[in-house]
């Protein structure tokens, strides 16, 4: 019981210690970016590959707790090809909606703070703004209009005292302000009827709490849409919905990122949505990205012993099985994460190796890297990702 | 309740028994409280469930499997219809004799962050109602709790802490040693898996499981998650907007679906597969107002196989293969399809009468 109590327990000094030290930190970053908004350059990077419409590249972001630093997001890369439905995939906690946050600078500041890495979002002519330093004016700009977002609750994101129409107009007219009430309104029907509705007229004049929990869900993507965004990411976007309500909207999406070329990056906990939905799939733990590739590659040949585990927990419709397969013990302290791999103390497949450092990027096929000491023989090793030491900050 | 007991021990295999379960929620007005309508929540369901065995009961929201399992547990007292659990006919009790009852039958909640009391540690809530009870002597009590705590994968130093100190599988496994410290035969589980993560999930169904077995419990599992009813359980019921559709044992539903909306439900699961192509059959609109029910087969607005005859008149509850019910005009047999012709005939004219007045009433 004693050893049990130490762990949450922080003494007065402690406390005193970790704010001050927050404090410090985020005022220097904070004051930092005001800096680095002034000047263009500073902001503006050229994509890896343009065919990409976001790159990520070791972004971490972190939060200053009163408990201490949450690494909530460790050193994560991958990126979102134009066109293409990237899922990303993970438990709660383990930071895949954090990633979606700090790629709309939509995080809790000051205690939220992007403290390294780059965040790419391609402009379409070659350069490409650097999120992490983006000033909040363009942001604004991209917001919405070129980066979109639809929720996870349908029921709390719209809001209860505006009339449907005139929460969707009011997108068109933040990012199209030559737009006049008449083309909004033609727009906005538009869109009503793109995502399914049949008494689109009726819905315009409707409060949200007249529609129900699929209807809501196609309004916040007709928000998310109206402007045709390049990039829309979804978060949980069918969690609170049935099973058939869910299979209306992923139909949905699909449709509709075929008329708009844009790119869905799909955050979800639910490996059977992202099956039918991705075309690659980002598997995320605790923080970092365990395990990357195409869907084909994820789903028939699962690498890191988290996916595999993640796969047998599920149950499947058709497949009997006595008993589930469960991953033994808890995600780690996001206090104090170790500083080997973040999954040995409760793999099953934990070798000699594991003891080290936090595993590399290992390639295992043109497609498939894991980060998992069991195919440093298979594969070329691509990097470790990179942490920032925050008492150096 | 001597004659009730006698009763029982006559069919014994069946632990519960829900004959026509009726639960309307009053509409009142909002001026003199008048009733001007109902919620029928739970529209005449029956169906029965072997000792030691688990039934799921499956459907959208809104369709009313939570009332339904409160309802058999008199959490909420029923409109009309029957609950016998092991023959004792759960709403003719006293308000003594259902305390009495009480320990029998218990529920483990969806939502595993509201339902334990943020004021009271985890022994306290796992003890109090054994302590009213009387499960076990006073001088035991403390051994049984801890006892209960190691069986759901407690261990005994949580017995000080308070839930907020907790995860939700966690939170969930004290959900069940509650229900469990009680020793029930009977437990209602309302969504005991939809709040939580897939790999916690997998351990708190392998515990409902074990449990099971070890305690020769008999659940019932109402939950939307297909796969999960899928594996956890015996027989499945499929229910929309307050009627039971369909209801066999799993292989078979799984297998055969034989209701339009059943096989809708199934082909609508994502499969973790994305070589996996099904046909999907995707259902139009949203589930309609249990208030104000489309009239004869309430599922006829969004079916795909709808015929004249399920404009008007209700399908019966029918034994299409041995084991194997559904409602749906589509397996009607000779006699059941005359009376629905009839009954649709009646609800035409019907129509064509009050056509027919308020057309007069117009004219003049």
């Amino acid at each position: 019981m004693a050893e049990k109590k130490k762990t949450s327990y922080i003494s007065g000094k402690e406390s005193r210690r970790i704010t001050r030290f927050n404090r410090r930190v985020t005022r220097k970053l904070e004051k930092e970016r005001a800096n680095a908004n002034k000047d263009k350059a500073l902001y503006t990077t050229r994509m890896k590959d343009p065919n990409n419409v976001v790159e990520f590249d070791n972004v971490c972001t972190y939060f200053f707790t009163d408990v201490g630093v949450v690494k909530a997001v460790d050193g994560i890369s991958f990126e979102v090809p134009v066109g293409k439905t990237v899922g990303v995939v993970g438990e709660s906690g383990c930071g895949k909606s954090v990633t979606s946050l700090s790629l709309m600078q939509l995080l809790q500041r000051p205690s939220g703070q992007i403290v390294g890495g780059e965040i790419r979002f391609n402009l379409g002519d070659g350069t490409a703004y650097n999120i992490v330093n983006t000033p909040n004016a363009i942001m604004e700009k991209i917001r919405g209009n070129q980066i979109s977002m639809i929720f996870q609750e349908p029921m709390t994101a719209l809001n209860p005292v505006f009339r449907i129409g005139e929460q969707i107009n009011e997108v068109l007219e933040l990012h199209n302000p030559e737009m006049t009430k008449e083309q909004m309104k033609e727009r906005t029907l538009n869109m009503l009827e793109l995502v399914g509705i049949a008494n689109k007229e009726g819905v315009y004049e409707m409060y949200p709490h007249e529609l129900s929990g699929g209807m809501r869900q196609r309004i916040c993507i007709a928000i998310a849409l109206a402007c045709s965004p390049q990039l829309i990411i979804a978060d949980e976007p069918t969690t609170a919905l049935d099973v058939t309500i869910q299979a209306q909207i992923l139909d949905l999406l699909e449709n509709l990122k075929e008329k708009l070329n844009s790119s869905i990056m799909l955050i979800t906990h639910d490996l059977g949505v992202v099956a039918g939905m991705a075309d690659y799939v980002v598997v995320m733990y605790a923080g970092r990205v365990v395990e990357k590739g195409t869907t084909e590659d994820i789903f028939h040949h699962p690498a890191h012993p988290y996916t595999i585990g993640l796969m047998q927990s599920k149950p499947v419709v058709g497949k009997k099985v006595e008993e589930l397969y469960n991953i033994p013990g808890n995600v780690p302290n996001p206090v104090e994460m170790p500083n080997y791999c973040y999954f040995r103390d409760r793999c099953e497949k934990r070798c000699e190796d594991c003891n080290g450092n936090y595993p590399p990027e290992i390639r295992i096929s043109d497609t498939h890297v894991v980060s998992c000491y069991r195919y440093k023989d298979e594969g070329k090793i691509l990097g470790y990702p990179k942490s920032v030491n925050v008492e150096e900050l | 309740m001597e004659e009730l007991k006698k009763e029982s021990a006559a069919n014994s295999e069946y632990l519960l028994e829900v004959n026509n379960l009726v639960k309307w929620f009053p509409i009142k007005s909002t001026f003199i409280k008048q009733t001007i309508g109902n919620v029928k929540a739970v529209d005449g369901v029956s169906f029965k469930i072997r000792r030691g065995e688990t039934m799921g009961l499956v459907g959208e929201s809104g369709c009313g499997k939570s009332t339904c399992g409160r309802t058999i547990l008199r959490l909420l007292e029923k409109t009309s219809g029957e609950v016998r659990l092991d023959g004792v006919d759960v709403f003719a009790l006293t308000k003594e004799e259902l305390r009495k009852m009480r320990p029998r039958m218990q529920i483990v909640f969806q939502d595993p962050y509201s339902s334990l009391s943020p004021r009271l540690p985890i022994g306290e809530i796992i003890g109090e109602a054994v302590r009213e009870h009387r499960i076990v002597p006073p001088e035991e009590y403390d051994q049984y709790i801890t006892r209960v705590m190691e069986v759901c994968g407690l261990p005994e130093y949580y017995k000080e802490r308070y839930p907020h100190e907790f995860s939700g599988g966690q939170r969930q496994r004290i959900c069940i040693a509650r229900a469990l410290a009680l020793s029930p035969e009977f437990i209602v589980c309302d969504e005991p898996v939809s709040a939580l993560d897939v790999s916690i999930q997998a351990q708190i169904i392998n515990l409902l499981k074990k449990l099971q077995k070890d305690f020769s419990l008999t659940y019932l599992f109402i939950s939307h998650d297909l796969s999960v009813v899928e594996h956890i359980s015996d027989t499945v019921g499929v229910m929309y907007l307050g009627n039971m559709v369909e209801y066999a044992e799993t292989e078979k539903i799984f297998s055969n679906p034989l209701n339009p909306y059943t096989k809708a439900l199934f082909s609508a699961i994502p499969i973790p597969d994305p070589a996996a192509k099904i046909n999907r059959i995707i259902l139009e609109g949203s589930i309609p107002s249990p208030a104000n029910p489309p009239s004869g087969c309430k599922f006829h607005t969004r079916c795909r196989e709808c015929m004249e005859v399920c404009k008007y008149a209700s399908p019966e509850w029918l034994e299409v293969e041995e084991g194997h019910f559904c409602a749906c005009h589509l397996y009607d047999s000779q006699e059941a399809k005359l009376r629905a012709q009839m009954e649709m005939e009646k609800a035409k004219a019907a129509e064509t009468k009050a056509a027919t007045v308020s057309g007069d009433i117009t004219k003049q």
